[in-house]
């Protein structure tokens, strides 16, 4: 008996399990909800929902490729929460990342690696702003974030509008809605595919950011789990007054946390919008990227490694979401993935219905063991 | 064998995941006793009383009133069947009057208009009958710890309530205001109610218990009559072993000044007035020096500008020769200041953290635990296992178990072990037993004396008089911020009157100081 945990005790098996099944009911739903949309469709929809993914390697490639980004606003929002902060600013900063990482490509004639460090400095600009009304006026950050949000929006425009290089109409092209074609602009600031390509029967999607964004994922791992810096910042976040007390400066560790957090978002808006197979339209509502980052989050439960696969999950769902139109209209796909996601993150209430049904079948065991237990240390 | 129980609750069950909080629970009141319920922390007195009051329903056993079994499913049920409660925390509206607090719940109302004057003829008679001074106009936020609980003892007779459960409810209170309360508890005796007395305090129970039910880890250790029975057989009862209730100490050998406060003056957080107003006092190596007082009287405001949670006013403090009045915390810390301080779930642990994640939350940054920022975790283990070796530190899962899952007692334990191992030169212990059993008590109390032995300087704040007169070389009275009071002994009951602020004396003088 000592040397064969109880299930229940195995978290590592409970939590799988309660995923799994938080997502199979996500799913179920999900599937009564297209039946009420749509009976007809319904079984095609689902199954293009649940096979497009793995259908084919170029549709593969881009579950990989459209991964890297959420990764990475996951990790933003993950990252900043473990330091107790709600960074809801993901999206702003993604969208300065993003024109940082544009700017670098098409006006400055920049490498790919160069532009991806200025998405990275303009994500960061763009955080420590929440972070530092936060610590020095003790501004609420979710209402400084937002506005953040609108304003980088609302900048980034203002700025491509007023700088024609920067438009595709600079480069050949006719329209001067979005930004130039990085193929015809700089394709030397594309990201490499690095051979993925071949692998992945020529699709257009694949390339190395998704490697970058996992690799990105296991830093944010180390600094938390394994340094002096992450201790801090996570005292902080559970518990501020106790980080004050032993002397952390728990201001400078809100903004620390803010601005790696933006830099993260930021980064995000580099490696998508770098791909070279999207071009940033100038519209007038924010990116729902940076906000998909949050659900990415709360599904890892803002580990950065949970974040990998909970990105991979949402992204696969998205992919197989857009194969559903046009039996479904793109409302109705989003409404039934927000459905899914939403069950999704049921996973912790899960858990505990499982611990619960498995102690319940295994209670005589255990009590045996505890009052064992309960006998040596009286001995003792 | 035809006894009065009022209220009897039997074989009682009451699980939680993981721990069985009552394991066969036998509990008998007799009508017109006062019964103590005695047990340690974690004993499961609390949740004992909470399933009689109907906060939570046992999975086995009956409960009967006057010999009739009783389904108590919400507190309301409770109240039907005439049991009331004062809570430990008080559960009172701040922004209330006293009336208004009494009747919440139970108000009379004519056309849906509320209707005080009976209300307030039937309080103040009642408030009459008992002894039990209120203001019923004066404002909870406004009025003395005493008070609120005489108003929450008002609200139970308010609802004629027959069962009265007192929950720790010496806890808050001067000597003065603890007497008085035995005197209510045994008025109300004469008039024929029942009470459920649950304290941690052998002395009150031996004062004015007539019967006395312990428990031991979920468990039943018995009930005798208080007239049979004595404080060593309570405790043994209680704890399992012998306890020592006498603090044996060195006499003091003191040395150097280490700490050294001048015209000492903090703001407070909840008014416009000063809450520590020019204090100045000196703690030298070797000795225990205790400040007493009544809580609220400016002792937080005092250690947090101690030790630079807050910011002096005015003022300078002086820790081994070198001026810390305006350094960090962290600089306090290095130049040998280790605090234990008053909450320890606000200020002492990260409780979602493992235990071994606690106990270097001082040390972390010291080259032994980290190599360029980033942390030994094997170092940290074999530290953390050390500690909880010396200090005796009792968890489910050892080293890696979460802060919050532990109890209080090897909480205020694992916090005891990182700041003494600090190897501080001067300790800051703020109610370092609060809350704790007598087991725990006594282990915290030899730990605090062997700091002192090894030529440490100790600060103890605290407002357990048995504590302060135990360990004290020194006693400083405090009372609205200032020091009203210095001795090297003294007298409880003088020690009282200088806590309410009805003694002062600014200068010391041993002779006065003795007992009257």
């Amino acid at each position: 008996m000592k040397n064969k945990k109880p299930l229940a005790e195995n978290q590592m098996f409970v939590a799988v399990l309660a995923s799994v099944i938080s997502i199979a009911v996500g799913l179920l739903f999900g599937y009564i909800l297209l039946l009420v949309l749509n009976p007809a469709k319904a079984g095609i929809g689902m199954t293009a929902m649940l096979t497009t993914g793995f259908s084919s390697l170029d549709q593969f490639g881009k579950v990989l490729y459209q991964s890297a980004p959420l990764m990475l606003c996951g990790l933003s929002v993950g990252f900043a929460f473990k330091t107790g902060m709600f960074n809801i600013g993901a999206t702003g900063q993604y969208t300065i990342g993003a024109f940082c990482a544009l700017l670098g490509a098409i006006a400055f004639q920049l490498p790919w690696w160069a532009c991806l460090i200025l998405s990275l400095i303009g994500g960061a600009i763009w955080g420590i702003f929440p972070g530092l009304f936060k610590a020095l006026f003790n501004v609420n950050e979710v209402i400084t974030s937002i506005m953040f949000n609108w304003i980088g929006m609302f900048l980034v425009n203002l700025l491509l509008a007023n700088m024609p290089i920067m438009l595709a109409s600079a480069w050949g092209a006719s329209n001067s809605d979005r930004t130039a074609n990085l193929a015809q602009a700089n394709p030397g600031a594309i990201i490499p595919k690095g051979g993925l390509d071949r692998l992945f029967g020529n699709s257009s999607w694949i390339n190395i950011s998704v490697f970058i964004a996992m690799l990105v994922a296991v830093i944010c791992w180390f600094i938390l789990e394994k340094t002096t810096f992450g201790f801090e910042l996570k005292a902080c976040g559970y518990n501020k007054e106790a980080a004050k007390y032993v002397g952390i400066n728990a201001n400078r560790n809100i903004v620390s946390s803010m601005i790696i957090a933006g830099a993260l978002s930021g980064l995000g808006g580099g490696l998508y919008y770098l791909a070279g197979t999207i071009q940033y339209v100038l519209e007038k509502k924010t990116l729902a990227m940076g906000f998909n980052g949050i659900p990415v989050a709360l599904l890892a439960n803002s580990n950065p490694i949970g974040t990998i696969f909970s990105s991979l999950f949402i992204s696969y769902i998205q992919v197989g979401g857009s194969a559903m139109q046009p039996n479904f209209s793109s409302e109705s796909t989003d409404i039934i993935i927000a459905v899914i996601i939403y069950l999704a993150a049921f996973a912790l209430l899960m858990k505990g219905v499982i611990t619960k049904v498995l102690k319940g079948k295994g209670s005589t065991t255990q009590n045996a063991d505890s009052a064992a237990e309960a006998e040596k240390e009286e001995k003792a | 064998m035809a006894e009065d129980y009022v209220i009897e609750m039997l074989h009682i069950t009451k699980e939680f995941p993981g721990i069985k909080a009552n394991d066969d629970i036998t509990l008998q009141l007799k009508r017109g006793e006062i019964h103590a319920l005695l047990g340690e922390n974690g004993a499961g007195k609390s949740t004992l009383m909470s399933v009689l009051f109907g906060l939570y329903q046992a999975e086995q056993g009956v409960i009967k009133k006057d010999g009739k079994e009783v389904a108590i499913k919400d507190p309301n049920d409770a109240n039907r069947l005439g049991i009331g409660m004062v809570h430990q925390h008080f559960k009172l509206v701040e922004c209330f009057t006293v009336l208004d607090n009494i009747i919440l719940g139970v108000e009379d109302t004519k056309h849906g208009f509320l209707q005080k004057d009976e209300a307030r003829k039937k309080v103040m008679a009642l408030s009459e009958k008992y002894g039990l001074r209120v203001d019923p106009d004066a404002m909870v936020s406004d009025i003395s710890v005493g008070m609120q609980q005489r108003v929450e003892i008002l609200k139970m007779l308010y609802r004629d309530n027959e069962i009265l459960i007192f929950d720790e409810p010496t806890a808050v209170l001067t000597p003065q205001e603890i007497d008085e309360l035995m005197e209510i508890m045994r008025g109300f005796k004469k008039e024929g109610k029942s009470i459920l007395f649950i304290t941690h305090k052998l002395s009150e129970i031996m004062a004015v218990a007539d019967r006395c039910s312990v428990l031991r880890k979920g468990k039943y250790t018995g009930t005798v009559n208080i007239a049979d029975t004595s404080r060593e057989e309570l405790s043994r009862m209680m704890v399992g072993r012998d306890v020592e209730f006498e603090v044996k100490k060195k006499a003091v050998q003191t040395g150097e000044v280490i700490l050294s406060v001048k015209d000492m003056v903090v703001a407070s957080k909840v008014h416009d007035n000063n809450a520590v107003r020019g204090v100045s006092f000196e703690v030298r190596a070797g000795e225990i020096v205790c400040i007493a007082g009544i809580e609220g009287n400016g002792q937080t405001e005092l250690v947090y500008g101690l030790t630079g949670l807050e910011p002096l006013k005015s003022g300078s403090i002086t820790l081994c020769g070198q001026d810390i009045t305006n350094a960090s915390i962290r600089e306090r810390s290095r130049l040998g200041m280790s605090h234990i301080p008053e909450d320890r779930h606000k200020h002492g642990l990260v409780l979602d953290y493992t235990l071994e994640q606690n106990m270097v939350l001082q040390r972390y940054r010291e080259p032994a635990f980290q190599n360029h920022g980033v942390i030994k975790f094997g170092e940290v283990r074999k530290y953390a296992e050390g500690l909880i070796e010396r200090f005796d530190v009792r968890s489910g899962q050892g080293p890696q178990t979460i802060a919050r899952s532990m109890s209080g007692g090897n909480q205020q334990k694992a916090i005891i072990a990182r700041e003494i191992d600090k190897d501080p030169q001067l300790l800051i212990a703020v109610q370092p037993t609060r809350g704790l059993d007598v087991g725990a008590i006594e282990y915290i109390h030899s730990q605090l004396i062997a700091e002192r032995d090894k030529g440490r300087a100790v600060l103890l704040i605290s407002l357990e008089l048995d504590e302060v007169r135990s360990l004290s070389d020194r006693i400083l009275v405090i009372y609205e911020g200032q020091i009203v009071g210095d001795f090297d002994s003294v007298g409880m009951q003088e020690l009282g009157l200088y806590m309410a602020g009805a003694k002062r004396k600014n200068k010391k003088d041993g002779k006065e100081g003795k007992a009257s």
